[in-house]
Protein backbone atom coordinates (compact mmCIF):
# COMPACT_ATOMS: atom_id res chain seq x y z
CA UNK A 1 0.00 0.00 0.00
CA UNK A 2 3.20 2.71 1.08
CA UNK A 3 4.73 1.36 -2.31
CA UNK A 4 1.75 2.39 -4.23
CA UNK A 5 0.82 5.64 -2.89
CA UNK A 6 4.54 6.50 -3.24
CA UNK A 7 4.24 5.22 -6.69
CA UNK A 8 1.96 7.58 -7.43
CA UNK A 9 3.23 10.58 -5.79
CA UNK A 10 6.26 9.77 -7.50
CA UNK A 11 4.74 9.67 -10.72
CA UNK A 12 3.16 12.78 -10.58
CA UNK A 13 5.67 14.34 -9.30
CA UNK A 14 8.05 13.09 -12.33
CA UNK A 15 5.15 14.23 -15.23
CA UNK A 16 5.38 17.32 -13.64
CA UNK A 17 8.91 18.12 -13.97
CA UNK A 18 8.84 16.66 -17.19
CA UNK A 19 6.12 19.26 -18.68
CA UNK A 20 8.38 21.74 -16.36
CA UNK A 21 11.42 21.06 -18.25
CA UNK A 22 9.51 21.70 -21.68
CA UNK A 23 7.45 24.56 -20.81
CA UNK A 24 10.78 25.96 -18.96
CA UNK A 25 11.95 29.03 -21.26
CA UNK A 26 15.64 29.11 -19.82
CA UNK A 27 17.65 25.98 -20.89
CA UNK A 28 19.57 25.78 -17.62
CA UNK A 29 15.71 25.54 -16.05
CA UNK A 30 15.36 22.68 -17.75
CA UNK A 31 17.97 20.44 -17.52
CA UNK A 32 17.24 21.33 -13.73
CA UNK A 33 14.12 19.83 -13.94
CA UNK A 34 15.26 17.01 -15.96
CA UNK A 35 17.66 16.53 -12.37
CA UNK A 36 13.89 16.85 -10.72
CA UNK A 37 12.54 14.02 -12.94
CA UNK A 38 15.81 12.03 -12.76
CA UNK A 39 15.39 11.68 -9.06
CA UNK A 40 11.91 10.56 -9.47
CA UNK A 41 12.80 8.21 -11.50
CA UNK A 42 15.55 6.52 -9.24
CA UNK A 43 12.58 6.59 -6.75
CA UNK A 44 10.16 4.62 -8.80
CA UNK A 45 13.28 2.23 -9.56
CA UNK A 46 13.29 1.70 -5.46
CA UNK A 47 9.79 0.94 -5.28
CA UNK A 48 10.50 -1.82 -7.60
CA UNK A 49 13.06 -3.08 -5.35
CA UNK A 50 15.49 -2.47 -8.21
CA UNK A 51 17.80 -0.88 -5.09
CA UNK A 52 21.08 -0.63 -7.32
CA UNK A 53 19.75 0.88 -10.42
CA UNK A 54 18.03 3.49 -8.08
CA UNK A 55 21.82 4.46 -6.44
CA UNK A 56 23.53 4.23 -10.56
CA UNK A 57 20.09 6.27 -11.83
CA UNK A 58 21.01 9.37 -9.10
CA UNK A 59 24.69 8.70 -9.54
CA UNK A 60 25.25 8.67 -13.24
CA UNK A 61 22.13 9.91 -14.54
CA UNK A 62 21.21 12.81 -12.27
CA UNK A 63 24.53 13.47 -10.98
CA UNK A 64 27.25 12.92 -14.29
CA UNK A 65 24.87 12.74 -17.42
CA UNK A 66 23.42 15.85 -15.98
CA UNK A 67 27.18 17.84 -16.21
CA UNK A 68 27.32 17.39 -19.59
CA UNK A 69 24.02 18.50 -20.43
CA UNK A 70 24.95 21.64 -18.79
CA UNK A 71 28.17 21.69 -20.54
CA UNK A 72 26.58 21.24 -23.93
CA UNK A 73 23.99 23.74 -22.77
CA UNK A 74 26.72 26.33 -21.98
CA UNK A 75 28.94 25.60 -25.26
CA UNK A 76 26.06 25.51 -27.69
CA UNK A 77 25.07 29.32 -26.42
CA UNK A 78 21.42 27.98 -26.52
CA UNK A 79 19.63 31.47 -26.49
CA UNK A 80 16.40 31.71 -28.50
CA UNK A 81 13.57 29.27 -27.78
CA UNK A 82 10.23 29.46 -29.32
CA UNK A 83 7.75 31.09 -26.91
CA UNK A 84 4.88 28.97 -25.38
CA UNK A 85 2.20 30.33 -27.61
CA UNK A 86 4.68 29.56 -30.83
CA UNK A 87 4.18 25.52 -29.98
CA UNK A 88 2.30 23.52 -32.31
CA UNK A 89 -0.23 22.15 -29.40
CA UNK A 90 -1.81 19.92 -31.83
CA UNK A 91 1.21 18.13 -33.49
CA UNK A 92 2.17 17.87 -29.58
CA UNK A 93 -1.23 16.41 -28.70
CA UNK A 94 -1.77 14.81 -31.53
CA UNK A 95 1.81 12.68 -30.86
CA UNK A 96 1.20 12.09 -27.54
CA UNK A 97 -2.31 11.03 -27.98
CA UNK A 98 -1.02 8.52 -30.84
CA UNK A 99 1.90 7.48 -28.70
CA UNK A 100 -0.47 6.34 -26.17
CA UNK A 101 -2.98 5.03 -28.63
CA UNK A 102 0.14 2.74 -29.65
CA UNK A 103 1.19 1.56 -26.26
CA UNK A 104 -2.24 0.85 -25.00
CA UNK A 105 -2.57 -1.25 -28.58
CA UNK A 106 0.67 -3.22 -28.19
CA UNK A 107 0.13 -3.93 -24.41
CA UNK A 108 -3.73 -5.28 -25.91
CA UNK A 109 -1.82 -7.37 -28.27
CA UNK A 110 1.34 -8.23 -26.21
CA UNK A 111 -1.15 -9.68 -23.42
CA UNK A 112 -2.93 -11.36 -25.68
CA UNK A 113 0.21 -13.21 -27.49
CA UNK A 114 0.85 -14.05 -23.55
CA UNK A 115 4.48 -12.76 -24.11
CA UNK A 116 4.61 -10.31 -21.48
CA UNK A 117 6.95 -11.55 -18.63
CA UNK A 118 5.61 -12.90 -15.61
CA UNK A 119 4.98 -11.19 -12.78
CA UNK A 120 7.65 -11.61 -9.77
CA UNK A 121 7.92 -11.26 -6.00
CA UNK A 122 8.90 -8.58 -4.38
CA UNK A 123 11.41 -10.56 -2.42
CA UNK A 124 12.46 -11.95 -5.55
CA UNK A 125 12.96 -8.57 -7.19
CA UNK A 126 15.00 -7.82 -4.06
CA UNK A 127 17.38 -10.48 -4.57
CA UNK A 128 18.07 -9.69 -8.53
CA UNK A 129 18.27 -6.14 -7.89
CA UNK A 130 21.02 -5.99 -5.52
CA UNK A 131 24.78 -4.98 -5.96
CA UNK A 132 25.75 -8.50 -4.83
CA UNK A 133 23.65 -10.77 -7.17
CA UNK A 134 24.26 -8.00 -10.11
CA UNK A 135 28.06 -8.64 -9.92
CA UNK A 136 27.62 -12.40 -9.35
CA UNK A 137 26.47 -12.71 -13.11
CA UNK A 138 28.82 -9.62 -14.32
CA UNK A 139 31.89 -10.80 -13.53
CA UNK A 140 31.31 -14.45 -14.10
CA UNK A 141 29.00 -15.02 -16.69
CA UNK A 142 29.45 -11.42 -18.70
CA UNK A 143 32.14 -11.17 -18.42
CA UNK A 144 33.16 -10.65 -21.78
CA UNK A 145 30.03 -7.69 -22.27
CA UNK A 146 31.77 -5.77 -19.20
CA UNK A 147 35.22 -5.92 -21.20
CA UNK A 148 33.38 -4.76 -24.02
CA UNK A 149 31.88 -2.05 -22.30
CA UNK A 150 35.48 -1.15 -20.83
CA UNK A 151 36.68 -0.57 -24.36
CA UNK A 152 33.59 1.30 -25.34
CA UNK A 153 34.59 3.88 -22.43
CA UNK A 154 38.31 4.04 -23.90
CA UNK A 155 36.55 4.80 -27.32
CA UNK A 156 34.42 7.41 -25.61
CA UNK A 157 37.93 8.64 -23.69
CA UNK A 158 39.91 8.79 -26.84
CA UNK A 159 37.37 10.17 -28.49
CA UNK A 160 36.79 13.30 -26.11
CA UNK A 161 40.40 13.90 -26.07
CA UNK A 162 40.88 13.69 -30.18
CA UNK A 163 38.21 16.14 -29.87
CA UNK A 164 38.74 19.01 -27.66
CA UNK A 165 42.65 18.07 -27.68
CA UNK A 166 43.11 19.04 -31.35
CA UNK A 167 46.77 20.67 -31.68
CA UNK A 168 46.24 24.39 -33.66
CA UNK A 169 48.11 23.62 -36.96
CA UNK B 1 11.58 -4.66 1.41
CA UNK B 2 10.51 -1.36 0.47
CA UNK B 3 9.79 -0.81 4.08
CA UNK B 4 13.58 -1.19 5.03
CA UNK B 5 13.54 2.60 2.82
CA UNK B 6 11.02 4.01 5.32
CA UNK B 7 13.84 6.09 7.32
CA UNK B 8 15.79 7.14 4.04
CA UNK B 9 12.32 8.33 3.08
CA UNK B 10 11.68 10.01 6.24
CA UNK B 11 15.18 11.59 6.32
CA UNK B 12 14.99 12.52 2.23
CA UNK B 13 11.28 14.43 3.45
CA UNK B 14 13.01 16.12 6.16
CA UNK B 15 15.91 17.28 4.47
CA UNK B 16 13.11 18.82 1.79
CA UNK B 17 11.36 20.39 4.39
CA UNK B 18 13.99 21.49 6.38
CA UNK B 19 15.65 23.34 3.01
CA UNK B 20 12.95 24.91 2.26
CA UNK B 21 11.72 25.80 6.10
CA UNK B 22 15.58 27.73 6.40
CA UNK B 23 14.85 29.54 2.77
CA UNK B 24 11.24 30.51 3.60
CA UNK B 25 12.25 31.63 7.20
CA UNK B 26 14.99 33.90 6.82
CA UNK B 27 12.86 35.29 4.62
CA UNK B 28 10.05 35.97 6.52
CA UNK B 29 12.30 36.73 9.77
CA UNK B 30 15.23 38.71 8.53
CA UNK B 31 14.90 42.30 7.97
CA UNK B 32 15.11 42.77 3.79
CA UNK B 33 16.54 46.11 2.86
CA UNK B 34 17.50 45.64 -1.05
CA UNK B 35 19.17 48.12 -2.93
CA UNK B 36 21.24 48.29 -6.36
CA UNK B 37 24.31 46.88 -5.24
CA UNK B 38 22.98 44.27 -3.09
CA UNK B 39 20.84 42.96 -5.94
CA UNK B 40 24.11 42.89 -9.00
CA UNK B 41 24.91 39.44 -10.12
CA UNK B 42 27.75 38.44 -7.73
CA UNK B 43 31.13 37.69 -9.51
CA UNK B 44 34.16 37.25 -7.13
CA UNK B 45 33.52 40.17 -5.93
CA UNK B 46 33.99 41.97 -9.20
CA UNK B 47 31.66 44.45 -11.55
CA UNK B 48 30.53 41.59 -13.58
CA UNK B 49 30.95 42.51 -17.12
CA UNK B 50 28.54 41.42 -20.75
CA UNK B 51 26.17 38.38 -19.59
CA UNK B 52 26.31 35.11 -18.58
CA UNK B 53 25.47 33.23 -22.20
CA UNK B 54 28.84 33.36 -23.40
CA UNK B 55 30.50 30.45 -25.63
CA UNK B 56 32.29 28.28 -22.96
CA UNK B 57 35.58 26.58 -24.10
CA UNK B 58 35.33 23.09 -24.89
CA UNK B 59 38.17 21.71 -22.22
CA UNK B 60 35.12 22.19 -20.01
CA UNK B 61 33.29 19.44 -21.80
CA UNK B 62 36.40 17.04 -22.08
CA UNK B 63 36.75 17.36 -18.29
CA UNK B 64 33.13 16.37 -17.91
CA UNK B 65 33.38 13.50 -20.28
CA UNK B 66 36.86 11.95 -18.51
CA UNK B 67 34.33 12.17 -15.25
CA UNK B 68 31.83 10.49 -16.48
CA UNK B 69 33.80 7.38 -18.38
CA UNK B 70 35.61 6.84 -14.88
CA UNK B 71 31.98 7.65 -13.04
CA UNK B 72 30.59 4.78 -14.41
CA UNK B 73 34.04 2.43 -13.93
CA UNK B 74 33.37 2.84 -10.39
CA UNK B 75 29.76 1.70 -10.66
CA UNK B 76 30.72 -0.91 -12.81
CA UNK B 77 33.25 -1.81 -9.55
CA UNK B 78 31.36 -1.83 -6.84
CA UNK B 79 29.07 -4.86 -7.74
CA UNK B 80 32.65 -6.55 -7.62
CA UNK B 81 33.52 -5.24 -4.65
CA UNK B 82 29.71 -6.07 -3.19
CA UNK B 83 29.50 -9.61 -4.26
CA UNK B 84 33.72 -10.61 -3.59
CA UNK B 85 32.81 -12.79 -0.35
CA UNK B 86 30.58 -14.51 -2.31
CA UNK B 87 33.47 -15.29 -4.64
CA UNK B 88 35.72 -16.21 -2.40
CA UNK B 89 33.63 -18.80 -1.23
CA UNK B 90 32.75 -20.04 -4.95
CA UNK B 91 36.57 -20.31 -5.27
CA UNK B 92 36.46 -18.05 -8.26
CA UNK B 93 38.38 -15.25 -6.56
CA UNK B 94 41.19 -14.96 -8.69
CA UNK B 95 39.60 -15.51 -11.99
CA UNK B 96 36.84 -12.50 -11.37
CA UNK B 97 40.06 -10.60 -10.17
CA UNK B 98 41.54 -11.22 -13.60
CA UNK B 99 38.30 -10.04 -15.61
CA UNK B 100 38.13 -6.57 -13.22
CA UNK B 101 41.98 -6.29 -13.68
CA UNK B 102 41.79 -6.99 -17.67
CA UNK B 103 38.95 -3.98 -17.43
CA UNK B 104 40.68 -1.23 -14.97
CA UNK B 105 43.58 -1.91 -17.39
CA UNK B 106 41.49 -1.27 -20.46
CA UNK B 107 40.44 2.30 -19.04
CA UNK B 108 43.88 3.00 -17.49
CA UNK B 109 44.77 2.84 -21.40
CA UNK B 110 42.52 6.01 -22.08
CA UNK B 111 44.11 7.49 -18.85
CA UNK B 112 47.67 7.27 -20.13
CA UNK B 113 46.65 8.17 -23.45
CA UNK B 114 44.98 11.49 -21.85
CA UNK B 115 47.80 12.43 -19.45
CA UNK B 116 50.29 11.99 -22.78
CA UNK B 117 47.95 14.13 -24.77
CA UNK B 118 47.91 16.51 -21.80
CA UNK B 119 44.28 16.34 -21.73
CA UNK B 120 44.21 16.80 -18.19
CA UNK B 121 46.11 19.90 -18.31
CA UNK B 122 43.92 23.33 -18.21
CA UNK B 123 45.92 25.92 -20.47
Amino acid sequence: MAAQILFFLLATVAIAAGLGMLLSRNPVGSALWLVLNLFCIAGLYLTLNAEFIAVVQILVYAGAIMVLFLFVIMLLNLDVLPEIKDIEWKKVFGFTLGMGVLGLLSFVVASSLDILPNEISARRAAEVGSATSLGEVLFTQYALPLEVIGILLLAATIGAVMLAKRKPV
Amino acid sequence: MLAEYGPFFIQLGLAIVLAFAFLKGAALLGPSRPNRIKQMPYESGMDPIGTARTRYSVKFYLVAMIFIVFDVEVVFLYPWAASFERFLDAGVGLEVLGVVTIFVIILAVGLVYDIKKGGLEFD
